[in-house]
């Protein structure tokens, strides 16, 4: 706050007309950890409410009992491998599925033949809820890490699909044009016009499919599985270790948000060109 | 490169028609009966209203669109398809933004497989020519509108062509940049010995620039009047306030104001 009562002491000196007290209001509102602040207080009101209230600890933890299990997790050793499992799910489904994705949009995106032989089926595919294919997956492929791979997979295949085929057509006629004057091959127009222009695409696609992708594993555990993340809550959900469950979230919302801000920097280099975001295809 | 005699025409086009098919218009007749020689060394402009098929006659001898029926040839080989001779200059500079200003100027060199230390040597020397220098590895979205247009001027340059085809290209420009570029455009013309046709919709810049004036008319499009322009060079900005200038633009002008509004 001394930055504040800085500004408002320079004010004094400046013949502006606006009242020192304004300025003050509003500077208190720009600072940068305002968010960190309310999470704070919002923390302390329910640890307040749960133990004005006496809520039950198996309906709704405190948050220091959440805190506590979370650095028990930690510390026991239970977490680390429960992490390591979902965290390999998550990134090899990712992985292929992405790679799939690229790939097949690729293929579409520069053949209208293959367009018309196959993005019809693509598209019912899409309609169906993956969510609803995991049992399969689970009798086909087993209790283990592969069945989570294939369906995070198909999870993160379709928004780089999708995606990948707008892109490639979002490359402006004149630039084409452009190139094909040069005598450019169609080989040539792909690598130097379309591919890079339909990278914003796709980096929306992997952001996308990153997020789901964290879905897909936990599902797949939640449907049958020896061990994981995914696993780790049913098990304590049955325990009516409430805490820990959300111990858990904690952590998956923070695989979540690590792989968004790995996604966001790899796409800060490479389209270090592109200052306008292409807009979501599929979200 | 070229194999024709001096003398000869560079560019010939007879009887060349070019009908589009719309869905909701039916077929428009862009072009009509265009008889054009062009001999080499020679900047010609033309001029005309919008929908005069201007830019499609570019097009055509760009080899990005299809005539319909007629004679197009360059240096007596008839034109099938985008050819290495062409440098080809747009209406926006077309510049790739993820390549610097030089590697830009490259792309021609790259899709020709030309000699690339060559090739650098003279990107790096048209740059200079044209007062980008000291921007070879900036990136296009650092660069002003008419620098963007220069570089892609040499970017047309870069493969020394014969023929050099320019699609109002300063249309985007302020009016100050635009004579700027005109003179600069002359100095090019006189410095790499190119034929060039440049598509305006200014009349006193089809004025200024050339060797001759080729006024279109619309509906369809078809060559109106060709005028010799033999305003003495090297020309300077001062020509425009001369008498025999103002003959010209208002010899031009008047075939537009009986019809319609120039764009």
């Amino acid at each position: 706050m001394a930055h504040a009562v800085e500004k408002s002491a320079a004010t004094v000196a400046e013949p502006t007309a606006e009242p020192a007290s304004h300025r003050s209001d509003r500077s208190w509102k720009e600072n940068r950890y305002l968010p960190l602040a309310l999470l704070f207080v919002l923390l302390v009101a329910w640890e307040g409410l749960v133990v004005l209230l006496d809520v039950p600890k198996i309906v709704v933890p405190r948050p220091s009992a959440v805190a506590v299990a979370l650095w028990d997790g930690f510390a026991s050793g239970l977490f680390l491998p429960h992490i390591m499992v979902t965290l390999w799910e998550i990134v090899a489904g990712f992985v292929i599925g992405a790679s799939v994705g690229i790939a097949l949009g690729i293929t579409i995106g520069l053949s209208a033949f293959m367009e018309r032989l196959i993005y019809p089926y693509v598209i019912a595919f899409q309609t169906l809820p993956k969510v609803a294919i995991a049992p399969i997956m689970v009798i086909w492929f087993g209790y283990g890490m592969t069945s989570k791979i294939i369906i995070t997979a198909t999870i993160a295949f379709f928004p780089l699909l999708a995606n990948t085929i707008v892109g490639l057509r979002s490359a402006p006629k004149d630039q084409i044009d452009m190139l094909k004057a040069c005598t450019a091959t169609d080989w040539q127009i792909f690598r130097m016009a379309r591919l890079p222009q339909a990278l914003p695409y796709i980096f929306v696609g992997l952001d996308v499919a990153a997020v789901l992708s964290v879905i897909g594993a936990i599902v797949g555990e939640f449907v049958g599985a020896k061990a994981g993340l995914g696993y780790l809550i049913l098990q304590m959900n049955f325990n009516f270790n409430m805490a820990g469950v959300f111990a858990i979230l904690i952590i998956l919302s923070l695989i979540g948000v690590g792989l968004h801000v790995l996604v966001v920097a790899v796409q800060r280099r490479v389209l270090f060109w592109s200052d306008a975001h292409a807009d979501v295809v599929v979200a | 490169m070229l194999d024709h005699e001096p003398t000869a025409s560079l560019v010939r086009v007879a009887s060349l028609e070019k009908v589009y098919s719309t869905r909701d218009k039916g077929n428009v007749h862009a072009l009509h009966d265009i008889q054009l020689d062009v001999p080499d060394g020679e900047l010609i402009t033309i001029v005309g209203p919008s929908g005069c098929g201007k830019s499609t006659l570019l097009k055509i001898l760009a080899g990005i669109l299809e005539k319909s029926s007629g004679v197009v040839e360059i240096a007596g080989r008839p034109i099938d398809g985008p050819s290495r001779d062409l440098g080809v200059v747009f209406q926006a500079p077309v510049l790739l933004p993820w390549r610097t200003v030089l590697d830009n100027v490259l792309v021609p060199a790259e899709i020709q497989q030309l000699d690339m230390t060559a090739s650098r040597e003279r990107a790096q020397a048209l740059l200079r020519m044209v007062g980008l220098g000291a921007f070879e590895e900036k990136y296009p979205g650092e660069l002003s509108g008419g620098m963007q247009q220069r570089v892609a001027i040499c970017r047309a340059l870069i493969n020394k062509p014969a023929f050099l085809l320019m699609d109002e290209p300063f249309g985007a420009l302020d009016a100050m940049t635009r004579e700027t570029m005109n003179l600069e455009l002359m100095r090019i013309w006189e410095d790499q010995a190119a034929t060039i046709l440049l598509v305006t919709h200014s009349i006193p810049e089809a004025v200024f620039l050339a060797d001759r004036v080729v006024v279109m008319s619309p509906r369809p499009g078809r060559i109106a009047e060709i005028i010799t322009v033999d305003l003495p060079r090297p020309r300077r900005m001062e020509v425009f306030n001369t008498p025999e200038f103002g003959q010209f633009v208002t010899r031009i002008r008047r075939h537009f104001d009986s019809t319609m509004e120039i764009d």
